[in-house]
């Protein structure tokens, strides 16, 4: 295996990893504010499609981006409605928003653009490209420097750069900022939030609408950044891996991060072979997609430290308890 | 509304006053015209049993409901409390029972919320941490600002509670039940908190159960029983007795008749039982007690001092350590073979004190109640199946027998009165033919009439020879049924009495951990 | 509010509901500009108008009981098992084994045994997340997540490398041996002399379906076990006062519900395929939780609802055939109506309180105008 191999597989695990990192942070915004959300696939699904579809109607890559955020945000506004406001139980809206997902988006793909539950594909314009960063070009010749920094640190398009930063940011929000102190303690105490005289309702609306513009992102990056347009059921469980993430990294920005780039890693590994040999062993492309489970799984089970998710996590507030 | 009248006389306005402020939730009427007022600079002490209206009345006071008729006045200014946010600004902080802290956050972090200057949490938090150590010396409050509170004893978590209201400016702060969770250490640190904050020229509102608190450090005291305020006196006027008077009440109950007791050999034998709760307090410290067959022996004391924990170690679902023997065999205190099927097989039946959360389910019919714990016994097994004829066979009877009304065993156990729900467990634990019978608060929200018919049948049962164990915070009932009083208090025992040879007045004592001899 | 009598619960709840499932269904309908009138006629000509359609029906609806009843069962005991979709997957793996490597002459004596493969497989997929459950107090939600899609990859692994025969592109296993095919309904109609469409993969899995709807009824209501469950999960804290060990009933309970999502297999899999494909569940797991909400946990309500979601599935099939809206339609409404009767039933609840309270205030106004 040589660099520039190693620098593609590094490359399509970063972009694979992208949409995974933004859902997984949308969902620690929610869960951390003791809302579960296990609707994330369905709300980057909607995104996925919505992007696309205004990408396709409009041109312009950002106009889509913001129909992708808008329509998740309305789904995490009926999750909202579904488990704040009316005390629902949170799996069962997060399934059931799920879905909805996976159906209208196919009905309205349909109804618009007739291909079969698909949009056309996306012409240049109307997708994010790669971003050339400074000096790029000028230092792809210089050895070591070169191939990493031209041949991956840049040249990638503007989401994953977002994503990436993204976390720092989360990191910052949420133990640096009054919000985050907030959002944290909603998640482990209502109460103690409630008799502070600050509105838990509101905080949960706060976090549960973070939570919609991030899957917002994530599911434009897959249709107008990572692919050219939207196809039936293109986030494909990605949801459910970045949830898998958010636990394997214990509802913590940075090491969420690190979960998602481990992966994204393993799906560039899938989709580039189809049976990795190791030394003999040869190891399936099964193993490969089911290992983000199988990890999490592990985890749960608490044998490599345990993942306690925020005390108030999925439990209706009320004053009362 | 012109000035009040406090203020127009050249005194200072009281630093809170209630008038008539009543509230109910459907039909229970949790508060009935309550009126106090408490001088700024004292300690103000309410005191009453559990489901006296106490927390409803502190809840109004903090916003979390609102009153259905009456106002508040704070410093003399009528002041509406629609929300915690309200309570906060007119200046009233509130350490409830159960704390409202985030236990994965710093102390420093705990006070700060909700009470941040600005966006960002840095200088927020070193301006914090100079006011918390400014109020740490001036209320001799010292706590870690930088320890993580749930690795806090939970005196320093108290004190984290108190820290919160004052770095809020609250002068007035009231506490609920705030020994509860305490060691006697703990507590006394607390009442020399609480004095300093006193001397501070801050309003302190002390709510408990617990005579010897409010005789300790109030200045004045009001007491609550059945949603009324019974009477306010000030404290150094009054003692333990008078107010045990007012707290139990003087219920109308007829005087039982029954024979004197004659107890036969030992049924149930506990030796230094120890129990220790879900958040690692020991609440039973070391209980030795024997009820023989043909006795009742009642266990006084005011809520909370370990009778709770007591009875679910010895009905199987709370592990504890030190023996029980049940007819003069051992049984097991914890892992396989502790369980209530277990203790009900070797001739323990339970009334337990809370029949909403344990005694009964309240979505099952009447007759599926009857099954509960005993889904198992022959009488109702036929191999994998349950005999669901029988158990409608015997609840009809026991509908009947116990005058359960309405006499319908297909009816939740949800949609009959408490009384009648009341009825339903104990026919089923007493007709479970037992050896010894534990009961907990058996006539707690129960209405007078059934109260006279439940205390007959464990009487009866007693005629009958069998062991019963009765706890219950109605010192009258204690008296009136028990052959023999045990009074707990703080997980121990205080002392015994025959119930023939004794009164409240001393019981009073008793429970209010006062040991012979002490002056009260 | 006044609290709503069982009944409103049981019953209304559910239908109004639907009803406001069907409301939105037929708007979105109208949305993409189609006529929802035409929709609801194909579909209830193409699923209930001949025996063809009857056949595809109860065919969907026979996946649909297994299902349904798994998730129920688990609902009992307040576990929200959402992984039927594994664990019928894994189900169809064991059923698999059982007719390929099994000498089962009949289909008398391969329907238990493959059954009872299938059940054990489904309950083992399920023991783990169970027992994590229980003694970790994982969620049982996210585990099962997780199991649906380790099964997926393990079975996509096992049909492609190790089941598929090898001169095959496809994978799926080889065809069962004949002695393991399944009358269908055409089959068994036949002996009564009826007439039914023999092309319809309705087969006699819907009586052992029905067979095992009276089962967890009768394990539910009439047995020792079933009594322990259902007071586990009505109130953990009066079953542990009696003595119910909480660690037994998730266990039993999520071993229950693994093992019928795994019974599934008897029908598409054993009963329609004849062999086991790739993704042979086609979201079945997922539709038991719509029709266990639906059906208020009760095999009765069970039944009525996944006669309706097979109803659904396949009008949206015929739907998809004649007219162009997309068979995803039926999606829409499964997850309007999880929605409304899992996560949105406080307002629904509280909306039907408001027009009772309404209807009974202007009942009595009249007659308190009479009197004033």
């Amino acid at each position: 295996m040589d660099a520039s191999t190693i620098i593609e597989i590094l490359n399509s695990s970063v972009r694979l990893a992208t949409p995974l990192l933004l859902a997984c942070l949308a969902g620690l915004y929610s869960e951390r504010a003791g809302i579960f959300d296990i609707g994330l696939e369905g709300k980057m699904l909607t995104a996925a499609f919505f992007s696309a579809a205004v990408a396709v109607a409009s041109g312009s890559a950002w106009l889509g981006l913001l129909a992708g955020v808008v329509s998740a945000l309305a789904l995490s506004g009926l999750h909202g409605v579904a488990s704040i406001t009316f005390r629902g139980n949170q799996l069962i809206s997060g399934v059931a928003l799920n879905f909805l997902a996976a159906g209208m988006t196919v009905l309205v793909a349909q109804s618009w653009f007739g291909q079969g539950g698909r949009t056309p594909s996306l012409q240049a314009g109307a997708r994010f490209t790669p971003v050339d960063l400074p000096f790029a070009r000028a230092l792809a010749d210089t050895p070591v420097v070169g191939p990493v920094y031209s041949g991956f640190v840049s040249g990638h398009t503007l989401l994953v750069y977002i994503a990436v930063l993204a976390v720092p940011l989360t990191w910052w929000v949420l133990y640096r900022t009054r919000l985050g102190l907030r959002l944290r303690a909603v998640g482990e105490n209502p109460g103690a939030v409630d008799t502070a005289g600050v509105s838990v309702i509101r905080l949960r609306y706060m976090a549960v609408a973070i939570c919609g513009v991030l899957c917002g992102i994530a599911g434009s990056h897959m249709a107008t950044a990572l692919q050219a347009g939207f196809v039936k059921d293109m986030t494909a469980g990605r949801g459910f891996i970045a949830l898998a993430a958010l636990i394997f990294a214990k509802w913590r920005p940075w090491q969420a991060l690190g979960a998602c780039l481990l992966f994204g890693f393993l799906e560039a590994v899938a989709v580039r072979y189809q049976n990795l040999s190791l030394g003999g062993i040869t190891i399936p492309v099964q193993l490969m997609d089911a290992l983000p489970y199988i990890l999490t799984v592990i985890i749960l089970a608490g044998f490599v430290g345990k993942a306690i998710p925020p005390a108030a996590g999925g439990i209706p507030y009320s004053k009362e308890a | 509304m012109g000035a009040p009248g406090a203020a127009t006389r050249g005194q200072t306005a009281p630093a809170i006053e209630l008038r008539g402020i009543s509230k109910s939730f459907g039909p229970v009427q949790a508060n009935r015209d309550i009126s106090i007022s408490v001088r700024p600079g004292t300690i103000h002490g309410i005191i009453g049993e559990n489901g006296a209206g106490k927390s409803t009345l502190m809840s109004i006071l903090f916003g979390f409901y609102r009153a259905d008729a009456g106002e508040i006045l704070i410093h003399g200014r009528r002041t509406a409390i629609p929300d915690s946010q309200a309570a906060i600004t007119a200046g009233i902080g509130m350490v409830f029972q159960h704390f409202k802290l985030v236990e994965p956050f710093t102390v420093l972090e705990n006070v700060i919320l909700g009470a941040e200057e600005g966006a960002l949490l840095r200088p927020s938090l070193r301006r914090a941490r100079r006011e918390l150590l400014r109020l740490e010396e001036e209320y001799e409050l010292q706590v870690d600002p930088d320890a993580v509170v749930g690795d806090l004893s939970v005196g320093h978590q108290q004190r984290v509670e108190i820290l919160k209201a004052l770095y809020r400016n609250a002068d007035i702060l009231i506490l609920d039940e705030p020994t509860g969770v305490l060691t006697p250490g703990e507590a006394d640190q607390l009442f020399r908190i609480l004095a300093r904050l006193r001397e501070e020229g801050k309003t302190v509102i002390l709510i408990t159960h617990k005579l010897r608190e409010i005789m300790d450090i109030t200045d004045t005291v009001s007491v609550m029983r059945r949603g009324e305020m019974t009477a306010t006196l000030k404290t150094a006027e009054t003692g333990p007795e008078e107010l045990a008077e007012y707290m139990v009440g003087r219920k109308v109950l007829m005087r039982l008749e029954k024979n004197p007791a004659r107890p036969g050999k030992p049924l149930l034998e506990i030796e230094n039982l120890r129990v220790t709760d879900d958040s690692g307090v020991e609440r039973v410290k070391g209980i030795s007690l024997n009820v023989r067959a043909g006795e009742i022996v009642g266990i006084a004391g005011v809520a909370g001092n370990g009778q709770t924990e007591l009875l679910r170690a010895l009905g199987g679902y709370a592990e504890a350590t030190g023996t029980i023997c049940i007819g003069g065999k051992r049984v097991p205190l914890s892992g396989p073979g502790a369980d209530g099927g277990a203790r009900r097989r070797a001739g323990i039946a339970h009334v337990p004190e809370d029949r909403h959360r344990e005694g009964l389910i309240m979505a099952f019919h009447a007759w599926e109640n009857m099954g509960l714990g005993y889904h198992d016994r022959p009488e109702y097994r036929r191999g994998i199946f349950i005999d669901n004829a029988a158990l409608r066979q015997k609840t009809e009877g026991r509908i009947r027998r116990f005058d359960v009304r309405p006499a319908d065993p297909w009816l939740p156990a949800g949609s009959f009165s408490g009384g009648n729900q009341q009825k339903l467990v104990i026919a089923r634990e007493i007709e479970s033919d037992p050896d010894i019978l534990l009961v907990g608060q058996p006539t707690r929200g129960v209405d007078i009439g059934a109260i006279e018919f439940i205390h007959r049948r464990i009487i009866a049962l007693r005629d009958a020879g069998k062991a019963i164990l009765l706890v219950s915070v109605e010192l009258e009932e204690v008296l009136s049924l028990s052959d023999r009083v045990v009074v707990m208090f703080d997980g121990r025992i205080m002392g015994e009495r025959q119930a023939a040879a004794t009164d409240e007045k001393e019981l009073g004592l008793l429970m209010a951990g006062v040991a012979q001899g002490d002056p009260a | 509010m006044r609290e709503l009598p069982q009944w409103v619960d049981v019953i209304v709840v559910p239908v109004v509901s639907l009803l406001l499932a069907a409301v939105i269904s037929a708007l979105v309908i109208l949305a993409i500009g189609e006529d929802p009138v035409l929709a609801l006629q194909t579909m209830v000509s193409g699923a209930l108008g001949s025996s063809y359609g009857w056949g595809y029906t109860l065919y969907y609806t026979t996946n649909f009981i297994f299902t349904g009843l798994a998730v129920s069962v688990a609902f009992q005991a307040r576990l929200f098992n959402i992984g039927g979709e594994g664990q019928a997957m894994v189900g169809g793996l064991g059923l698999a084994l059982a007719c390929l490597y099994l000498p089962l002459p009949h289909w008398i004596l391969a329907l238990p045994v493959a059954m009872l493969a299938a059940f054990i497989f489904g309950a083992a997929w399920a023991a783990l997340p169970a027992w994590l459950q229980a003694r970790r107090g994982s969620h049982v939600v996210i585990t099962t997540i997780m199991f649906n899609f380790i099964a997926a990859a393990l079975l996509n692994y096992l049909l492609v490398n190790a089941l598929r025969p090898p001169d095959s592109m496809d994978p799926a296993t080889a065809q069962f041996p004949g002695g393991t095919h399944l009358p269908t309904l055409a089959d068994l109609f036949a002996v009564f002399g009826i007439g039914f469409a023999k092309s319809a993969p309705v087969n006699v899995s819907l009586i052992v379906a029905l067979a095992a709807c009276f089962g967890v009824w009768l394990l539910m209501w009439r047995t020792r076990l079933g009594f322990a469950l259902r007071a586990y999960g009505n109130s953990e804290t009066a079953a542990s006062y009696a003595g119910i060990s909480p660690y037994r009933m998730i266990m039993v309970a999520m071993l229950i519900s693994g093992g019928l999502s795994g019974c599934m297999a008897i029908n598409n899999v054993m009963g329609e395929a004849e062999r086991l494909v790739l993704n042979a569940t086609e979201g079945a797991g997922f539709i038991g939780i719509a029709v266990a909400l639906m059906g208020r946990s009760h095999p009765v309500g069970v039944i009525l609802a996944a006669l309706l979601f097979g109803f659904l599935f396949q009008g949206g099939a015929e739907l998809a055939l004649w007219t162009s809206i997309p068979r995803e339609l039926i999606v829409v409404i499964q997850a309007l109506v999880i929605l409304f009767t899992g996560a949105l039933d406080n307002m629904v609840r509280g909306g039907i309180g408001f027009v009772r309270d309404v209807a009974h205030t202007l009942r009595e106004a009249p007659e308190r105008q009479g009197k004033g």
